[in-house]
């Protein structure tokens, strides 16, 4: 990993819209007054998800002078935390974990897969701007491995078959149903429970 | 107090300290990078690891408080290892390039890693790369030596009060940088260069110049502003190579202002080098013998109340005492005077052209009323005690003008007369707190005293302050920041010609009643030349120059002993650093040899003796100042005027600062951020 640096290809001006500036205010309210600039972190997430998955210059700008505080202290967060998205990464951000787990059931079969469909490289868009993948480190569903992250759903028990075609559905506009693609439910056992069996609810 | 021990050796400290102070108090120096007294504590760079007892871990010093019966080890082996395996982590990265590095020589990692360093090293990987970063045309940056100490975040936050230096990224992967790599907006900017541990962030007009054990290093006294900061010059041969900060705790701790370090590059530029005439508009070069001699004849045929002398913004009090000596008694002319314009001045007693408080003073204060001042530029190093202030007590401060950015919150009203006459009139919510306040500090600043109502300002604040007892011996609140350098010096010295405080030698001037006008070193006067005969000493071919019809090449600050009294009417010397050029000579001595010219007497026979009766003066006069009693002007006519604070130009405002080519480029990057609109 090295130092990722903000886009440059900039917009011109950003600003809330009415749903993120309720969601702010909520933030805010939640501190001392004074000291609303622990919010910074929370209100970059909303920026960045207001911005389809990315957060440009004037957003850092507009939170600064939101929370008064200097620019640099909100471009310094912005830069030290990985899922801040300094660049445009498509309006469906995929993130394919690669950390062991996921690595040992074939997530590279995934990223192959997603080098196919969306760009050669990591962090590019694909050619019609609205995606890009990345590789990640652990999403926590290592019961699911493999699987990816497409926004805020998560794609579990994949292959490189189902991927392609759940990128396909990306690629066409249609979000596909989140979840296993083996049939199971959350993370149950696959080929039925094994012990609890008493238990009718577990 | 504590007891503990340091090494084996029983100390006892004040409570509070940490264990790196503790150590110091015991006398054992302990490496460091990261912490400095005037700032923070970070504790990042774990250079100060030290054994405590009963720890099973080193210790970072600059981080741990120091506690009651604490046993601390700073020479053991464990300790020698702990910081060997510090330095060694700081290397990895640290590029191998001293040899073509400004900070060589002076460098605080090469002289730890001549304790701590490893010989070779272990590492194959490749060093980290860090692009060069813009932060303004005073700082040059080297960012791949950077090791991360913060000290340049932390003095940019805290002491500048301009958040705009910050660290971005990670890991391995931080880097140091201002906002978008824009230029720091502070006149303290270059401050950070001296607080860099290693060769990061250098200086950029001094870039690859000298090395610091080939110059001459000469203890002195700034003169770009009245505040009298303690300086160092540093010189090469003639040239003066650099300024630097020298620590005095009542002045400018160890900050200077970036005039004040970079206006000198103006003494290489624009000099007088020789004696010229003026014939048919051209300078021609001329001998001193020749100027002496026309000067002689113009004066022998002038009537002595046609002649006038006026001093200008950076000359030492010698030269001052001397040219009024040589009106007085060798011309026999009392129209001497250092204002430039029409400053009010009531010079019945000392207290009303100093600051009274003291810059140390300032801290103490619980409430600021600004007159007319911003103090950002009229004196940096001041504004930061005021922002330490209110840093320290969160001090009320309110201006009567907004001025804009002073780094510290402040209230404004809205720069009418009118406030000053309900706040002296018991009329308004800044009356009650001047009166409620212990240590009020009121601050006339230049503006409030070149108005048209400048006596009604000052005169009806005075008689209020002193109604309501805060003008005592104990604390005076009443407080003027001075113009220049040698304003309070030329005021302690007489150089005025007042009845009621307007400048008369001025009116008269402008109204082309004199016939001769012997400027020295005056270069900010604004006056249409008509058929005076001017005579212009001073060492820099500007504005005085510009209207003159003979010059005399003077010298300037670096390059004579002499005399400075700064705002709080502190004496200090400036010493001779490098010397006048070519035919230029010190200002006191052209003046002594033009009376022996004129009379063949000198006034003084050598500068010793001009020393000891200058100070002889200044004793008697400061003596006889603390017999008269304060008194104040009652009944001054008030007129309706709205203030308005001239917009100084910061980095032209004196013959120095325009000749030098640095202070050109801080003009042009400031004006440069104001057309992007970038800066907010």
């Amino acid at each position: 990993m090295s130092l990722r640096r903000p886009s440059k290809n900039q917009p011109e001006d950003f600003d809330f819209n009415p749903a993120s500036l309720a969601a702010a205010k909520l933030i805010i309210a939640k501190y001392p007054k004074d000291k609303q600039q622990s919010a910074v972190m929370a209100l970059l997430y909303i920026a960045q998800k207001q911005n389809s998955n990315w957060i440009p210059l004037v957003a850092m700008k507009y939170i600064g002078k939101f929370l008064d505080m200097p620019y640099i202290k909100v471009y310094e967060v912005a830069t030290f935390y990985t899922m801040y998205n300094l660049a445009p990464v498509g309006k469906n951000f995929i993130q394919v974990c690669t950390t062991t787990p996921c690595m040992i059931r074939g997530a590279y079969k995934l990223v192959e897969a997603c080098k196919e469909k969306i760009s050669e490289n990591e962090n590019e868009l694909s050619k019609d701007q609205s995606c890009s993948w990345m590789e990640v480190e652990c999403l926590g569903a290592c019961v699911n491995a493999p699987m990816l992250q497409i926004n805020d759903d998560y794609y579990e028990d994949l292959d490189k078959e189902k991927t392609l075609k759940i990128l396909d559905k990306i690629l066409t506009g249609e979000t596909p149903k989140p979840g296993s693609y083996r049939g199971r439910l959350n993370n149950e056992p696959e080929n039925n429970r094994k012990t609890l069996m008493d238990l009718k609810n577990a | 107090m504590l007891k503990l021990k340091v090494n084996e050796i029983d100390i006892e400290v004040e409570e509070g300290l940490t264990v790196l102070q503790a150590c110091e108090k015991a006398g054992v120096e302990i490496p460091r990078f990261c912490y400095h007294e005037k700032l923070s504590i970070a504790g990042n760079c774990r250079m100060c690891l030290v054994e405590l007892e009963k720890s099973p871990k080193p210790v970072a010093s600059c981080a741990m408080p120091a506690a009651e019966g604490m046993n601390i080890k700073t020479n053991t082996e464990f300790v020698e290892k702990a910081r060997k395996g510090v330095m060694e982590f700081l290397l990895a990265n640290h590029p191998l390039d001293c040899p073509v590095c400004d900070q060589g020589g002076e460098c605080d990692l090469q002289d730890q890693s001549m304790f701590y360093g490893v010989d070779k090293s272990r590492y194959k990987e490749n060093k980290r790369a860090v692009s060069e970063k813009n932060m303004g045309p005073l700082i040059k940056t080297q960012m791949t030596r950077c090791i991360h100490c913060t000290r340049c975040v932390r003095f940019a936050t805290e002491v500048a009060g301009v958040t705009e230096i910050g660290a971005i990224g990670r890991g391995e992967d931080m880097e140091i940088t201002t906002y978008l790599e824009q230029s720091m907006q502070s006149e303290l900017s270059a401050n950070v260069v001296d607080l860099c541990p290693v060769g990061a962030l250098t200086s950029k007009p001094y870039v690859f110049e000298a090395r610091p054990w080939e110059l001459k290093k000469t203890e002195s006294i700034d003169v770009m502003d009245a505040i009298g900061s303690n300086i160092r010059v540093d010189t090469y041969g003639w040239e003066v190579k650099r300024i630097l900060p020298r620590i005095n705790e009542d002045i400018n701790e160890e900050w200077i202002s970036d005039k004040t370090r970079y206006a000198c590059d103006g003494l290489l530029n624009q000099r007088l080098d020789t004696p010229y005439i003026k014939y048919n508009g051209k300078f021609e070069k001329a001998s001193w013998n020749e100027v002496f001699n026309i000067i002689k004849s113009k004066f022998k045929n002038a009537d002595k109340n046609k002649i006038c002398g006026m001093s200008g913004d950076l000359i030492n009090m010698e030269s001052l005492y001397i040219f009024k000596e040589f009106f007085n008694k060798t011309l026999g002319s009392y129209n001497v005077e250092s204002r430039s314009d029409h400053t009010y001045l009531n010079s019945k007693k000392r207290e009303n052209y100093l600051f009274n408080s003291t810059i140390n003073g300032i801290e103490e204060a619980d409430f600021i009323l600004l007159i007319g001042s911003n103090p950002r530029y009229e004196a940096t190093i001041l504004n930061a005690r005021i922002r330490k202030a209110y840093l320290q007590n969160k001090t009320k401060i309110i201006s009567l003008n907004d001025v804009g950015d002073l780094t510290y919150p402040y209230e404004s009203l809205d720069g009418d007369i009118e406030n000053i006459k309900k706040i002296t009139e018991d009329n308004h919510e800044v009356s009650s707190l001047i009166k409620e306040a212990k240590k009020p500090l009121i601050i006339f600043g230049q503006s409030s005293l070149k108005t048209k109502s400048a006596k009604y300002i000052f005169e009806s604040v005075k008689s209020f302050l002193k109604k309501n007892n805060k003008m005592s011996d104990e604390w005076n609140s009443l407080n003027t920041i001075s113009e220049n350098a040698s304003t309070v010096g030329s005021f302690d010295l007489g150089l005025y010609k007042t009845v009621d405080g307007s400048n008369e030698v001025l009116k008269d001037l402008e109204n082309h009643m004199f016939e001769i006008v012997y400027l020295l070193g005056v270069d900010n006067l604004k006056f249409e030349k008509k058929n005076e005969f001017v005579i212009y000493q001073g060492s820099h071919g500007d504005k005085g120059a510009e209207i003159a019809d003979i010059i005399l090449p003077g010298a300037a600050y670096t390059e004579q002993n002499g005399y400075f009294t700064n705002l709080e009417g502190k004496i200090q010397k400036a010493y001779k650093a490098s010397f006048p050029p070519e035919e230029a000579k010190e200002d006191w001595l052209i003046i002594n040899e033009l009376a022996e010219a004129m009379n063949h007497r000198k006034l003084f026979n050598d500068k010793d003796e001009l020393d000891s009766s200058l100070l002889n003066q200044i004793n008697l006069f400061i003596e006889k100042d603390k017999s008269i009693k304060s008194s104040t002007v009652e009944n001054v006519e008030f007129k309706q005027e709205i203030l308005k604070i001239e917009n100084e130009d910061y980095y032209y405002s004196n013959a120095i600062a325009r000749a030098s080519k640095t202070m050109l480029e801080c003009k042009t990057a400031k004006v440069n951020l104001k057309l992007t609109g970038t800066e907010g």
